[in-house]
């Protein structure tokens, strides 16, 4: 395996304003959510009861962001706006100053440019899906809303503004999942989406009070300069703050142990699926690793943070994958792979390969969402989500079943599809940085990648059909955006050949490698062709199996499926416990946990209490009796007496006889007449 | 200049004034008694400025000034006298007592 590497470009890049569409960015983030507001108020006047609405403002961000994308091609773009809001402190004799804004360079713009072209894909293919669903209108402005936050997310130019994108995604999320609240099951998942994800808030945000603290700047910039810097205070903080990030992250980008929400979260309407499981919220955490990678990658407690956050990485990839071999629910298939995928990434950022991760984010955006939305397709036919009501499907809906299995062949990584390019940078770049072990479970993890997603395809296009009823191909509203997605899913990879740039236009390194601060992650020179053919064997070996399995024999295939392998299938289906184990942990909470805490506070701390106010009791009692009412009351009551007693004295004086008092005044006049002739 | 002749007039006017003030017991006598009292000072005024002879005839103005004050007080005076003969249908002072503890 070759060592030829060129390091991302040092030094300060040439960077440029961007012109309009930079400046005025923050109209992408703003756009959803006044379609938000205008479906919610007159939606239901409408012919597509607020689609309308929703598409039209995912239509303008979508071109919009490929006016910056092409713009960022040709020169690098960094543009920042920042909105003074409020300031909420001091530190340090500097107030902090809560800002809202919008953030415009390589990074951002990928990530707008993904949102807004997968999300307007998805929004059409919405109409085609909801028809006649309940709640149309709500489901739309709730989408909207969604997008609406994933953009402020990504736009955002600081921790803080990061936050308030990162729990409106959070909630939004949780409208979405929960779409079908009147069965209990489906609003149950989407509070466990909802409960998981809070969990990883809380390190997300002391990781955002902690780095903001440090450095007393809470943007992105200040951060990242302070981490290319090796600022002391920063890196003080860099191993906590890093981790507890990564923490966050976890929840939002399906992490395990924190996975458990991703694979329930398919309560939700598919497009919803296709939405937050591919283009956003998933990558939610990961495009958080890569705004604060100069954390991660210049500082010596951020590279040993990383050390932590590659293990739950590599499991995640791996461990997560082989769930998606026994699921039935096609969808349950997909979000596995999803978590898996997620792994990959995660693994890429963490062991410091910036562009590999995000390429990686790239093109499963465009794979997953077509996956998602060709399973939508079929779910649609069919009425079922389980693949054993499916099976032969691949006549009756031709469209589907290529840009599936075109998505699939991606995933699985075959040459020389967008899956094939980005999981081998991700295999290249576990290689170079030193890290053979977890390459080769990564390579593992794509044989088994292949294998599921060729049983998926099998079961749901080979065969015969199971299910009821005569299922038909879906409209031409819901199939246009799977062709016009399998369109990036078969090409995005050419983008970052290792090697080859486009002339001027650089190529997907250099796009998202315009930032302000240096990534200094390694690119491969050139493709690795030893590597890409052990992935490329995984790929194909999981498929060959997949196909022996479940695709040859047509009429055995359920069969098949069902060898229950002792120990492995139970362990699986049951999802390794990690359901009994977020149950248990709850449980142990409410039950022994809440009840030694109840000891404790019923005889220590109330104990404590308790004494402290008896002791105060009797100093009080001794106060009241002795000081109080003996002493200072005493001098008190002597003094007022006296004054009652000299008062009863003198009042005799006042006669109210005027001439009385016209002698005393004229005697006393007299007085000091007689004293100044004396004493003068 | 014979000021003390106007001096030892004003003194014995004056001093007429405080007598008639604690002695006598009909309310409209101890007001001009009073009167006398001020007239006293007056003529003391104008003896003064008859020798000092000041450039802005302080003590002429101020004795206008006193006479104008005078005849306020009076005229405020005789009016509470009045009113309390109405209720109390007596002028002597030893019956107006109730001002005491």
């Amino acid at each position: 395996m070759s060592d030829l590497r060129v390091l991302a470009a040092e030094g300060p890049m040439n960077l440029t304003e961007g012109g309009f569409f930079a400046e005025w960015a923050g109209i992408m983030l703003v756009l959803p959510f006044v379609a938000f507001l205008l479906i919610v108020f007159f939606g239901k006047r409408l012919k597509n009861l607020g689609a309308e609405f929703a598409i039209g403002a995912m239509a303008i961000n979508a071109v919009w962001a490929t006016v910056l994308l092409v713009q960022n091609m040709t020169a690098g773009v960094f543009r920042e706006v920042n909105f003074e809001i409020a300031s909420i402190g001091m530190f340090e004799g500097r107030s902090l100053i809560f800002e809202l804004g919008w953030v415009v360079d390589g990074l951002s713009i990928m990530m707008y440019f993904v949102v807004s072209f997968v999300g307007l894909l998805v929004f059409i293919y919405a109409v085609g899906y909801m028809k006649g669903d309940v709640r149309v209108t709500w489901f739309f402005a709730s989408l909207s809303l969604f997008a609406g936050a994933m953009l402020v997310l990504v736009g955002a130019p600081n921790l803080i503004q990061l936050i308030i994108g990162w729990e409106g995604v959070g909630l939004a999320s949780y409208l979405l999942i929960g779409h079908y609240w009147e069965k209990k099951e489906n609003s149950s998942a989407a509070m466990k989406a909802f409960y998981t994800n809070k969990v990883a808030d809380v390190g997300l945000i002391l990781g955002a009070i902690l780095l903001g603290l440090a450095i007393g700047d809470f943007s992105f910039a200040a951060i990242n300069e302070a981490a290319a810097n090796h600022a002391e205070p920063l890196e003080a903080v860099a191993f906590a703050g890093g981790l507890l990030l990564f923490f966050g992250a976890m929840g939002k980008s399906a992490q395990f142990p924190l996975h458990i929400w991703l694979p329930d979260a398919m309560a939700g309407p598919t497009p919803v699926s296709a939405l937050m499981h591919a283009a956003t919220m998933v990558t939610a955490g990961i495009y958080l690793m890569a705004r604060t990678f100069p954390v991660y990658q210049n500082l010596v407690g951020g590279e040993a943070a990383r050390e932590w956050m590659i293990p739950i990485g590599v499991i995640t990839l791996f461990a997560m994958g082989l769930l998606a071999l026994v699921a039935d629910d096609i969808k349950k298939v997909l979000a596995y792979s999803t978590v898996s995928q997620l792994g990959y990434m995660m693994t890429a950022v963490a062991v410091g390969g910036y562009t590999a991760g995000l390429f990686h984010l790239f093109t499963h955006a465009f794979f997953k969402a077509l996956l998602f939305l060709g399973a939508g397709s079929v779910i649609h036919a069919v009425h079922s989500n389980n693949m054993s009501d499916m099976g032969g499907l691949r006549k009756e809906m031709p469209r589907t079943f290529w840009t599936f299995v075109i998505g699939s062949l991606s995933l699985a990584g075959i040459i020389p599809l967008a899956g094939f390019f980005s999981k081998d940078e991700i295999l290249a770049t576990l290689d170079y940085e030193g890290y053979q072990a977890f390459m080769w479970i990564a390579i593992a993890g794509a044989f088994v990648t292949a294998f599921y997603m060729t049983r998926a395809v099998s079961l749901t296009f080979f065969g015969t059909y199971k299910g009821h009823g005569h299922p038909h191909e879906s409209p031409a509203l819901m199939t246009v955006p799977l062709v016009a997605l399998a369109v990036p899913s078969v090409f995005a990879g050419f983008l970052n050949i290792p090697g080859v740039e486009f002339g001027r236009f650089g190529n997907f390194t250099t796009w998202v490698g315009a930032r302000v601060v240096p990534m200094g992650d390694h690119h491969p020179a050139a493709i690795d062709w030893t590597l890409a053919a052990y992935g490329l064997t995984a790929g194909l070996l999981g498929i060959g199996l997949g196909w022996m399995m479940f695709g040859r024999d047509a009429d055995t295939q359920l069969a098949r499926d069902r060898v229950e392998i002792p120990v492995l299938y139970p362990l699986l289906r049951e999802k390794y416990y990690m359901d009994h184990v977020a149950l248990g942990l709850v449980g142990f909470t409410k039950g022994p946990a809440a009840k030694a805490v109840n000891w404790i506070n019923t005889y220590v701390i109330d104990g404590v209490v308790n004494g402290v106010g008896a002791s105060m009791g009797v100093l009080g009692r001794f106060v009241y009796s002795g000081l109080d009412q003996r002493g200072v009351d005493m001098v008190f009551n002597g003094a007022s007496a006296a004054a009652d007693a000299a008062g009863s004295a003198l009042r005799k004086l006042q006669t109210g006889r005027v001439q009385q008092y016209a002698m005393g005044f004229v005697a006393g006049a007299l007085v000091l007449v007689l004293a100044v002739a004396v004493f003068n | 200049m014979i000021l003390n002749q106007f001096l030892v007039i004003a003194a014995a006017l004056f001093s007429l004034g405080v007598y008639g003030l604690i002695v006598r017991r009909n309310a409209v006598m101890i007001l001009l008694a009073v009167e006398l009292m001020l007239n006293a000072v007056n003529i003391n005024l104008i003896a003064f400025e008859a020798v000092i002879r000041s450039s802005q005839a302080v003590g002429q103005i101020f004795t206008i000034f006193i006479i104008t004050v005078a005849a306020a007080e009076v005229g405020i005076g005789l009016a509470i006298v009045i009113m309390i003969f109405r209720n109390r249908q007596s002028a002597n002072v030893d019956d107006f007592n109730l001002m005491k503890f």
